[in-house]
């Protein structure tokens, strides 16, 4: 892949993650002020909405995320949660 | 072989004269804190001329260095003859903990840490709010700046549903949101002097069991400076210490307090084999299904205590931010709490109404109401909720 092709995909992967965050995360109004590097905890996001949100990404990128990275960390952005996934589907690779 | 208690060597700390001192000074005056419901104030006082309220103290400001086996062992100590002194000390070393794992560079606190090593500073802690239904990551009272400072002072007003000793420490670490603007689950902690505060109790204490924790409700008010704040979100705090410690240490309490029930459980049956020598009482099958339940309990909070141990200061103190181990440290807190009342109510069955009588050597009255508690403190039913969420993507023994 070319580097254009690499930022291509990435903004994509971002944009789908943006839309399940906005579907799963539980933060109502508050996500209209959430960029990529927000954190969705502070933003308001609760544990129980990221149990939400973490499965419904599984879903919607058709992977499962290993128990070292079912963390806060992980799941604090959608920044983190693009690095996360792309490194899982490196890995499949 | 057949001891029930503990095979291993004391460490240090808890093997000190002085600490032992304050153990035995805890078993004198147990029964008393008990029935009157007031603070083990000769225990805790006996426990400020050991030393023993700054062990959590890094060697570099004066403190003991104590990892968390000398603190869980203390614990247990303390907890066998008196469970509200036990719990007293545990709380106190989870602040301290919260402190000294968060406080990043802050020279307040370093300063802070200094004055618990020369005053043996009792730190009580106001986690719980009327209003948030028992949720410590919610808070409803916010960090507010004052207006006229150099920005440099804040202030907060707190109902805590319950701040144990409150009544008796020095000082307070509070949960609060961290604006008046941030979200609930947005929270910081903030140690203020109890010198330098209002704290008016909104209840009395007066409760089945634990009763020497005089642990009433109070609405707090205090302004202090903008470094009192812990340089750390209340998020982190709680994952990587606050939670682990809490449980850990609690679970050697309720280990404690079974441990109390079958050291009395086995007295009566021995006084009893003495009565019929040559013959082996029937209680004694009793006792003998009771020893192989506490070498379960043990082994389960030894297992977690030594998880904890080897992740908490290793380069791998992420993993105790994952979901698996927020499963693991609450199936612990469930697991010992019920275990705990499961051991003395067989130590009852065992002793008969030798041990439903609130005196005597047999009794284990006090040891029952005690460990009930233990499936309240955070109620079993909140950590199964979480857990319950968490297993829908955590996939155990994977």
């Amino acid at each position: 892949m070319s580097p254009t092709e690499s930022r291509a995909v990435q903004s994509q992967t971002k944009e789908r993650i943006r839309h399940i965050v906005r579907e799963h995360a539980g933060l109502g109004n508050a996500f209209d002020t959430v960029d990529s590097s927000t954190d969705l905890y502070r933003a308001g996001m609760t544990s129980y909405a990221s149990v939400v949100l973490m499965i419904a990404l599984e879903n919607e990128f058709d992977l499962e995320f290993p128990d070292a990275m079912l963390s806060r960390n992980v799941f604090a952005s959608v920044d983190s949660i693009a690095t996360a996934i792309e490194s899982l589907q490196q890995v499949e690779q | 072989m057949s001891t029930p208690l503990r095979a291993i060597e004391l460490p240090e700390l808890a093997a000190s004269k002085a600490f032992r001192q304050a153990v035995d000074i805890a078993a004198e005056h147990a029964e008393d804190v008990d029935r009157q419901g007031r603070f083990p104030s000769e225990a805790v006082a006996a426990l400020r001329s050991a030393d023993a309220l700054s062990w959590g103290v890094p060697l570099e400001y004066g403190g003991a260095g104590a990892g968390i086996d000398d603190l869980a062992e203390a614990t247990f100590e303390l907890a066998r003859r008196c469970a509200a002194t036990g719990m007293i000390f545990a709380m106190h070393q989870i602040q301290v903990a919260s402190i000294v794992r968060h406080m990043a560079d802050s020279l307040w606190f370093r300063n802070y840490l200094k004055r618990v090593v020369r005053e043996q500073r009792l730190i009580a802690s106001a986690t719980s709010e009327v209003g948030v239904g028992g949720d410590m990551r919610k808070s409803i009272a916010a960090v507010t700046p004052v207006s006229n400072s150099a920005g440099d002072m804040v202030q907060f007003e707190k109902r805590a549903s319950t701040i144990s000793y409150g009544a008796y420490a020095d000082d307070l670490l509070t949960t609060l949101r961290s604006s008046p603007a941030a979200d609930s689950g947005d929270q910081v902690l903030v140690l203020t002097h109890f010198a330098d505060m209002e704290a008016k109790p909104s209840g009395a204490w007066d409760t089945l069991g634990m009763r020497g924790t005089c642990s009433p409700g109070f609405v707090v008010r205090a302004t202090c400076l903008t470094d009192q704040i812990l340089p750390a979100s209340f998020s982190s705090i709680a994952a990587e210490t606050m939670v682990p410690v809490s449980h850990i240490l609690w679970a050697h309490v309720w280990l404690g307090i079974a441990t109390d029930a079958f050291s009395r459980a086995q007295s009566f049956v021995r006084a009893q084999a003495r009565q019929n020598p040559g013959t082996t009482p029937p209680t004694a099958l009793r006792l003998s299904e009771l020893s192989s339940r506490m070498a379960e309990f043990r082994a389960l909070v030894h297992a977690a205590t030594q998880e904890y141990a080897s992740l908490a200061d290793s380069e791998r103190r992420a993993a105790l931010s994952t979901i698996g181990y927020a499963v693991r440290i609450n199936n612990l807190k469930i697991a010992a709490s019920e275990a705990a009342v499961e051991a003395c109510q067989s130590a009852l069955g065992i002793c008969g109404f030798a041990g439903y009588g609130n005196a005597g050597p047999y009794s284990v009255g006090r040891q029952l109401r005690d460990a009930h508690s233990a499936a309240l403190m955070i109620a079993n039913d909140r950590l199964h909720a979480t857990n319950a969420a968490l297993l829908l993507v955590y996939r155990e023994g994977k």
